[in-house]
C-alpha cells in the first residue's frame, strides 16, 4: 500500500500520507542564507525549532530581522502613500532590477527620506495654502457683515433723523440724543474675526458668553463647503466669525478662547477699500501657491508611480528576506561558529531535490565546503502530508476538520470523494435542483483563474473553496434525482413510457388501485405513475428505508476493512484478530444479515415482514418463522448468527488487553539484552526514550478496551440507525419541493391571472432558491458530514497527527493576506 | 437582588464582560516581563511587543523610538479597548464605564491649571492630557483665573460639576490651592462613585466598594504623608479623607495628627490588611510605599476576575492595563537611559 510506483497506474498518495523522514543539515554558514533560500523556493522541508527557549531578540540574526521589519514598516508606508493619492501598485514586473537586501535597503531608505521631505513641503505649503483660503473666506463674509451692519445702520440713522426732524413722541429715548450728540463717551469696540468648527461653535459661544458676562457680540455665517484645516490637513465644516468686544482683559480672554477651540483668527480691516485691496492680495497670492503645489503634486506623483512599479517586487523580497531570517533564527549555531545545523521533516521522495537546492546553493555562493545532508532516526511522530490539488484538497479538508491522520494511517479522504457527494445526493435527489447546483459551481470552476486573484466574501470563500465538492454532489444529486423521478417534484418519463395504464377510466382518482401493469417494467428509476397516487409515500418511504440501511451497512463495513488495511500496514496483528475479525463478524451477523434479507425481499418479491424477523430473532430464535420465512434453513441460519454476534463481544473485549501485557512483560525482559550491533548512541538513546513513553498500565488499557467494546457494539445499532436519516431528509426534501410545487405554483395558475401567476411564480423561485437550494443543501451537507465523521471514520480513524507545514515561499502569500 | 444576578446579567452585561475577559487574557505575562526586562534597545522592546496584543499600534513606528511614543501607543490601544466597550454598553454598565474615567478628567483638569499657572503652552499640556479624560473644552481652562471662573466657565458641562461644591472659592490659584481642589475633587468623585456602585448593588456593590475603599484609604495615606510639613492644617487635611473606606472614621483621626512617616505606620498597623504593606518597608521609608500599594492593588483587581456576573471586571481591567502601561513605560525608561540594574524597582508584575 505504501509503495509509490510512479508509473503508468496512480499512485496511493492518497490512501497513505507521503513517508517522511527528519533529516539533519549542516550548512556552512557563507551559503546558509542562499540554502534557506532554495529550500523556501522548493518547499518540501519544515524546519524544527531547535532555539525554542530563546527569546526572539536573543537569537542569532535577529539584527536582520528587524532590519526586514523597517524595510516593511517602509513599505507600508509607501503603499499607504500610493493610496492616498490613488495610484495602485503596479502588477509584478518581470525585470529584477535589485536582489541585495542591503541595495534595498538603501535605496527604500533615500526614497523614504525623498518622499518625507517632499510631503513636509506639501504640507506647509497646502498649509499656506489653506490659511490663505481661510483668510478670503473671512474677508468675504465678515465683509458682507459689515456692509449689512453699515447699512442698517444708516438705516437706523435716517430713520433716527427722520424721527428727530418730526415732533418729538413720547417714545423718543432721553438719553439718546445725549449719546449720539456727544462722541467722546464712544467706547472702542475692538473685534476679532476668523473661523471655528461648526460643531464647536455652540459651545465657543457659551463659553464666549460666560467668559465676559455677556458683554460680547458675536456674528456667525455659515461657510458652505467644508474647508481644509490648516493644522490638521482634514475637512471640516466651519464658521466665520466676528467677534466685538471692548476692553483690553476681554481681548485676552476672548484670545485665549480662541486658542483653546482652535479658532484661527485673521486680521481684517475695516476700510472698504483695503478689504478689496487685501482680497485682491489674497486671491493673487492663492493662485500662485497653486501653481507651486501642483508642481509639487506632480513630482510626488512621479516619485510614487516609480515605487509603484517595483513595489510588489520589493514587498515579496522584503517578505522573502524576512522569512528566510526567521527560519535561519530556527537553526542551531555550531560551537565553532562556522556553521549551522538545521532539523528538519521532509517527504523521502524529496531527498534528490533538496540534495541538489543545497549543492546549487553551496555552488552559487562559492563556498568551499558543501553543505552536509543526512537521515537521523528518531521514534518521533512524523507530520502527516498529503500531496493533493485543486480537486482533491476541498474533500481532503473536510478530514482535516475532524483530524488530522496519524501518520500513514488509511486516509477515508480517498473514499470521501465518492461517498461523501453521494450520501450528500441520496439526501438531495431531484436533478432540477441538481442542475441549479451544478450550474452555479460550473460558474465558478469556469471563472476559476479570475475568482482565484480576487478576494471574496467569507460566505463566497467557502462556497468557492468548495466548488469541486459542490460540483460531485450536483452531478449525483442529477442521479438520484433521475432514480427518484423528481424534477422540482414533477415526474417525467424519461426512459419509457409508465409501466402501468389505468384499466378504466374511472382510475383517475389518485389510487393506485386502478392500475394495471401494460408494459415492461419501468428501465431506471421509480416509475412516474407513482407520483400522486395515495401509495406513493408508503412505497418511496420503504425504498428509501431499505436503500438507507445497505447503503450504511456497506460503508461501516469499508470502515471495518479500513481498520483491517490499517492493522496489516502497521504490522499489528492483535488488531487484525482481536479487534477487526469480531467486529466484521458482530455487524454483519445483524446487520449484514439484515441486509441479505432486504435484498432477497426485493429479489423474491415476498411479503415477509423485516421487523418482525430481526425482533424475534433475538427474543426467541427458536419459534418457528411461519410466513416470515425468506429462504429455507433460515431459523439455523440465525441461530448461528445469533451465536456468532454473541461470541464475538468478548472476544472483542478480553484477549488484547491481556495479550498486550504479555507483550509488554516480554518486551521488558528484551531490553535488558545487549543492543543490536547498531553502534550509533542516537538508535539507543531513541530505544532509550520510547521506554520512558511506554509506561504500561493494565487497568487503564483494560478500561480503553471495554469502552471501545461498549462503543462498537451500542454503536453497531445506533450508527445503522442514523442512517435512516438519509431517508428522513430525502422525504423531507421531496416532501417540501412538492409542497411548493403544488401549493404555490399550481394555486397560482389555477386563478387564470397574470399578476397572480407571475407573484405564485416569483414566490416559487424564492422559496426554492432560498429553502431548497440554499438551506436543504446546507443542512443535507451537514448531514453526510456527519455520517462521514462519525459514522464512517469511528470505525478506524485515529485522526491524531499533525500535518505538514513546510517552509516555503508560496505559502507566504496566504499568510500576509 | 443579591444573588440573582446570574439569572439576568448575561441580557446585557455577559457579551462585554467575556470581551474584557478576552482583553484581560492579552496581558502581558511573567514571560514577557523577564524577556522585556532583558532587552537592550528600545527596538527590541518594540520586537518583542509586536509579538504582543500591540504589535498592530507599534508596527508603523519609524525606528529611533522614544519611551513616549510607546507609551502613547500603549494608551492608544486601551483606549480603543475602552471605546469599543462604551459603544456597546448599556445603561448602568455606560454610567459605571464613564465613572472610570472621571479620575483621569480630574488629573487633565489638575494638569492644565497648573501648566496655565506656570504659563506652559496650552496644546503642549493638552499632548501631555491622558486620552480617556478628555472633554470638549479642556483646552478652555487656560481661561480662569480663580475656581468660581474655572467652574463657571468650564467645567459646568463636564461630569465633573457636582464635585466642584465643595471646593469654589474666590481665591487666586496657587499650586497648593491646585492640590487642594485635585484631591476634594478626588474625594467627592471617589465618594460619588461610591455611592453608584453600593446603587447597583449584588457582587458589583461588593467587589467595586473593597475597591474603592482601598483606593480611598491608598489617598489617605498619600494626603497625610505629602502634607506632612506643608502649612496645611490638621482639620484641612481631615477635610480631605474620603468618607469610606477601611480608615474611616478613626483611622483617619489618627492620620490627621500625624507628622512623620513613622507615625503614619504606627496609625495604620492597626489594620491588618495594611500591616503586611507596611510591614514591607524599613522603618523612615516611604519611597517604596507606592510599589507597594500597586502590588497589593493588582492582588486585588485580579481577584475581581475570580468572579462572575458583576462590572468590577471592567475597572479591574483599565486599572490592570493602565499599570501594564506604567510598567512598559518604567522598563523602557530603564533602557532607554541603560539604568537595567533599577529596571525591577518599579515593575509591579500582573498575573
Amino acid at each position: 500500500m505504501g509503495e509509490s510506483g510512479r508509473g503508468c497506474c496512480p499512485p496511493m498518495d492518497l490512501m497513505r500520507s507521503e513517508p517522511m523522514q527528519l533529516v539533519q543539515l549542516i550548512i556552512p554558514i557563507e551559503s546558509a542564507h542562499l540554502a534557506v533560500s532554495y529550500l523556501g523556493d522548493l518547499g518540501l522541508i519544515q524546519f524544527k525549532d531547535l532555539n525554542a527557549e530563546k527569546s526572539p531578540f536573543q537569537r542569532t540574526y535577529a539584527i536582520q530581522i528587524k532590519r526586514c521589519g523597517e524595510m516593511a514598516r517602509k513599505l507600508r508606508f509607501f503603499r499607504d502613500q500610493m493610496s492616498k493619492a490613488g495610484l495602485p501598485p503596479a502588477a509584478r514586473s518581470v525585470t529584477p532590477s535589485l536582489t541585495s537586501l542591503d541595495d534595498l535597503e538603501v535605496k527604500l531608505g533615500d526614497l523614504e527620506a525623498e518622499l518625507v521631505e517632499i510631503n513636509a513641503n506639501s504640507e506647509k505649503l497646502q498649509r499656506s495654502y489653506n490659511e490663505l483660503v481661510e483668510y478670503k473666506l473671512v474677508l468675504e463674509k465678515a465683509g458682507e457683515f459689515f456692509y449689512s451692519a453699515r447699512s442698517s445702520a444708516e438705516a437706523h440713522q435716517r430713520e433716527y433723523a427722520s424721527n428727530l426732524s418730526g415732533e418729538e413722541s413720547l417714545e423718543t429715548p432721553l438719553l439718546s440724543e445725549q449719546a449720539a450728540m456727544d462722541p467722546s463717551k464712544q467706547v472702542k469696540l475692538g473685534f476679532i474675526t476668523g473661523l471655528v468648527p461648526r460643531d464647536k461653535s455652540m459651545a465657543f459661544e457659551r463659553i464666549l458668553f460666560r467668559a465676559t458676562r455677556g458683554n460680547v457680540l458675536l456674528k456667525q455665517a455659515v461657510v458652505d463647503e467644508p474647508v481644509i484645516d490648516p493644522v490638521s490637513g482634514e475637512k471640516v465644516e466651519k464658521n466665520v466669525f466676528v467677534v466685538f468686544f471692548s476692553g483690553e482683559r476681554a481681548k485676552n480672554k476672548i484670545l485665549k478662547i480662541c486658542e483653546a477651540f482652535g479658532a484661527n483668527r485673521y486680521a481684517f480691516n475695516e476700510d472698504l477699500g483695503k478689504q478689496s485691496q487685501m482680497i485682491n492680495e489674497v486671491s493673487g497670492r492663492l493662485s500662485e501657491l497653486k501653481t507651486t503645489i501642483d508642481a509639487g503634486l506632480v513630482h510626488r506623483g512621479n516619485l510614487l508611480q516609480t515605487i509603484g512599479e517595483q513595489f510588489e517586487q520589493w514587498n515579496l523580497l522584503v517578505r522573502k528576506e524576512k522569512a528566510i531570517y526567521h527560519t535561519l533564527n530556527m537553526l542551531s549555531i555550531d560551537v565553532s561558529k562556522k556553521c549551522l545545523v538545521a532539523e528538519g521533516w521532509s517527504p523521502v521522495f524529496a531527498t534528490k531535490q533538496i540534495q541538489d537546492a543545497l549543492h546549487q546553493a553551496t555552488h552559487d555562493s562559492n563556498s568551499q565546503v558543501d553543505a552536509i545532508f543526512r537521515v537521523l532516526h528518531t521514534r518521533e511522530m512524523p507530520p502527516t502530508y498529503f500531496q493533493t490539488n485543486k480537486f482533491t484538497s476541498a474533500f481532503q479538508e473536510i478530514v482535516d476538520a475532524y483530524g488530522v491522520a496519524k501518520y500513514q494511517e488509511a486516509n477515508p479522504g480517498v473514499y470521501t470523494i465518492v461517498t461523501f457527494p453521494f450520501l450528500f445526493a441520496v439526501m438531495f435527489g431531484d436533478w432540477g435542483h441538481g442542475i441549479c447546483l451544478l450550474l452555479g459551481t460550473l460558474y465558478f470552476i469556469i471563472r476559476e483563474k479570475k475568482l482565484l486573484s480576487q478576494k471574496l466574501g467569507d460566505i463566497m470563500e467557502m462556497t468557492f473553496g468548495g466548488r469541486y465538492v459542490i460540483m460531485l454532489m450536483a452531478l449525483f444529486s442529477i442521479y438520484t434525482g433521475l432514480i427518484y423521478n423528481e424534477f422540482f417534484s414533477v415526474p417525467f418519463e424519461l426512459f419509457a413510457r409508465s409501466a402501468y395504464v389505468c384499466r378504466d377510466p374511472a382510475c383517475r382518482d389518485s389510487t393506485s388501485v386502478g392500475l394495471i401493469k401494460a408494459r415492461d417494467t419501468y428501465p431506471f428509476g421509480v416509475d412516474p405513475a407513482w407520483h400522486g397516487t395515495r401509495s406513493e409515500l408508503p412505497f418511496l418511504n420503504s425504498l428509501k428505508m431499505k436503500m438507507s440501511i445497505l447503503l450504511g451497512v456497506a460503508q461501516m463495513n469499508l470502515g471495518i476493512i479500513l481498520s483491517f488495511f490499517n492493522a496489516l500496514f502497521f504490522k499489528n496483528s492483535l488488531n487484525i484478530w482481536f479487534q477487526f475479525i469480531p467486529q466484521m463478524i458482530f455487524l454483519n451477523s445483524l446487520f449484514g444479515y439484515l441486509s441479505v434479507l432486504i435484498i432477497i425481499k426485493w429479489c423474491t418479491g415476498s411479503q415477509a415482514d423485516l421487523y418482525h424477523v430481526m425482533i424475534y430473532m433475538f427474543l426467541s430464535p427458536t419459534d418457528e418463522l411461519g410466513e416470515n420465512q425468506l429462504f429455507p434453513g433460515q431459523k439455523l441460519t440465525q441461530i448461528v448468527l445469533l451465536l456468532l454476534a454473541l461470541v464475538s463481544v468478548p472476544w472483542m473485549l478480553l484477549p488484547k488487553p491481556f495479550l498486550l501485557k504479555l507483550q509488554h512483560s516480554r518486551h521488558q525482559g528484551e531490553s535488558y539484552a545487549p543492543l543490536p550491533g547498531t553502534d550509533e548512541s542516537l538508535q539507543a538513546e531513541a530505544n532509550h526514550d520510547s521506554h520512558d513513553h511506554e509506561e504500561f498500565e493494565f487497568s487503564e488499557v483494560f478500561v480503553h478496551q471495554l469502552i471501545h467494546t461498549i462503543e462498537f457494539v451500542l454503536g453497531a445499532v445506533s450508527n445503522t440507525a442514523s442512517y435512516l436519516r438519509l431517508w428522513a431528509l430525502s422525504l423531507a426534501h421531496s416532501e417540501l419541493s412538492s409542497v411548493f410545487y403544488e401549493k404555490v405554483l399550481l394555486l397560482a395558475w389555477g386563478f387564470n391571472n397574470v399578476i397572480i401567476l407571475i407573484i405564485g411564480i416569483i414566490v416559487f423561485i424564492c422559496a426554492t432558491v432560498g429553502v431548497l437550494l440554499v438551506m436543504e443543501t446546507l443542512s443535507a451537507f451537514l448531514h453526510a458530514l456527519r455520517l462521514h465523521w462519525v459514522e464512517f471514520q469511528n470505525k478506524f480513524y485515529e485522526g491524531d497527527g499533525y500535518k505538514f507545514y513546510p517552509f516555503s515561499f508560496a505559502l507566504l502569500d496566504y499568510e500576509e493576506e | 437582588m443579591y444573588g440573582f444576578e446570574a439569572l439576568t446579567f448575561n441580557i446585557h452585561g455577559g457579551y462585554l464582560e467575556a470581551i474584557v475577559r478576552g482583553y484581560r487574557s492579552g496581558l502581558l505575562t511573567a514571560a514577557d516581563y523577564n524577556n522585556l526586562c532583558q532587552c537592550e534597545t528600545l527596538d527590541d522592546i518594540k520586537m518583542h511587543l509586536s509579538a504582543t496584543e500591540y504589535g498592530p499600534y507599534l508596527q508603523n513606528e519609524p525606528s529611533p523610538l522614544h519611551t513616549t511614543t510607546i507609551v502613547e501607543k500603549c494608551t492608544l490601544k486601551l483606549v480603543d479597548e475602552y471605546k469599543h466597550m462604551l459603544t456597546q454598553a448599556t445603561e448602568p454598565l455606560s454610567t459605571f464605564l464613564e465613572y472610570i474615567t472621571y479620575g483621569h478628567m480630574i488629573d487633565n483638569v489638575v494638569l492644565i491649571v497648573t501648566g496655565t499657572l506656570h504659563e506652559r503652552d496650552v496644546q503642549e499640556l493638552l499632548e501631555k492630557c491622558h486620552p480617556l479624560g478628555m472633554f470638549d473644552s479642556i483646552a478652555t481652562l487656560a481661561v480662569a483665573q480663580n475656581m468660581r471662573e474655572l467652574y463657571r466657565l468650564v467645567l459646568v458641562d463636564t461630569p465633573l460639576a457636582p464635585y466642584f461644591s465643595e471646593c469654589i472659592t474666590s481665591e487666586d490659584l496657587d499650586d497648593m490651592n491646585i492640590e487642594i481642589m485635585r484631591n476634594t475633587l478626588y474625594k467627592a468623585y471617589l465618594e460619588d462613585f461610591y455611592r453608584f456602585c453600593q446603587k447597583l448593588g449584588g457582587a458589583t456593590a461588593e467587589i467595586m466598594c473593597d475597591l474603592l475603599a482601598f483606593e480611598a484609604d491608598r489617598r489617605a495615606v498619600n494626603i497625610t504623608i505629602n502634607s506632612i510639613g506643608t502649612e496645611l492644617t490638621r482639620d484641612d487635611r481631615r477635610k480631605l479623607y474620603s468618607n469610606f473606606g477601611l480608615l474611616y472614621p478613626y483611622g483617619h483621626e489618627e492620620l490627621a495628627v500625624c507628622e512623620d512617616i513613622d507615625q503614619v505606620r504606627g496609625a495604620m498597623e492597626k489594620y491588618p490588611p495594611y500591616q503586611s504593606i507596611f510591614s514591607k518597608l524599613s522603618y523612615g521609608e516611604s519611597q517604596m510605599l507606592d510599589k507597594a500599594f500597586y502590588e497589593e492593588e493588582v492582588k486585588r483587581l485580579c481577584l475581581a476576575f475570580e468572579q462572575q456576573f458583576h462590572y468590577a471586571v471592567f475597572f479591574a481591567y483599565m486599572r490592570l492595563r493602565e499599570q501594564e502601561i506604567r510598567n512598559l513605560m518604567w522598563i523602557s525608561e530603564c533602557v532607554a537611559q541603560n539604568q537595567k540594574a533599577r529596571v525591577h524597582d518599579s515593575v509591579v508584575f500582573i498575573f
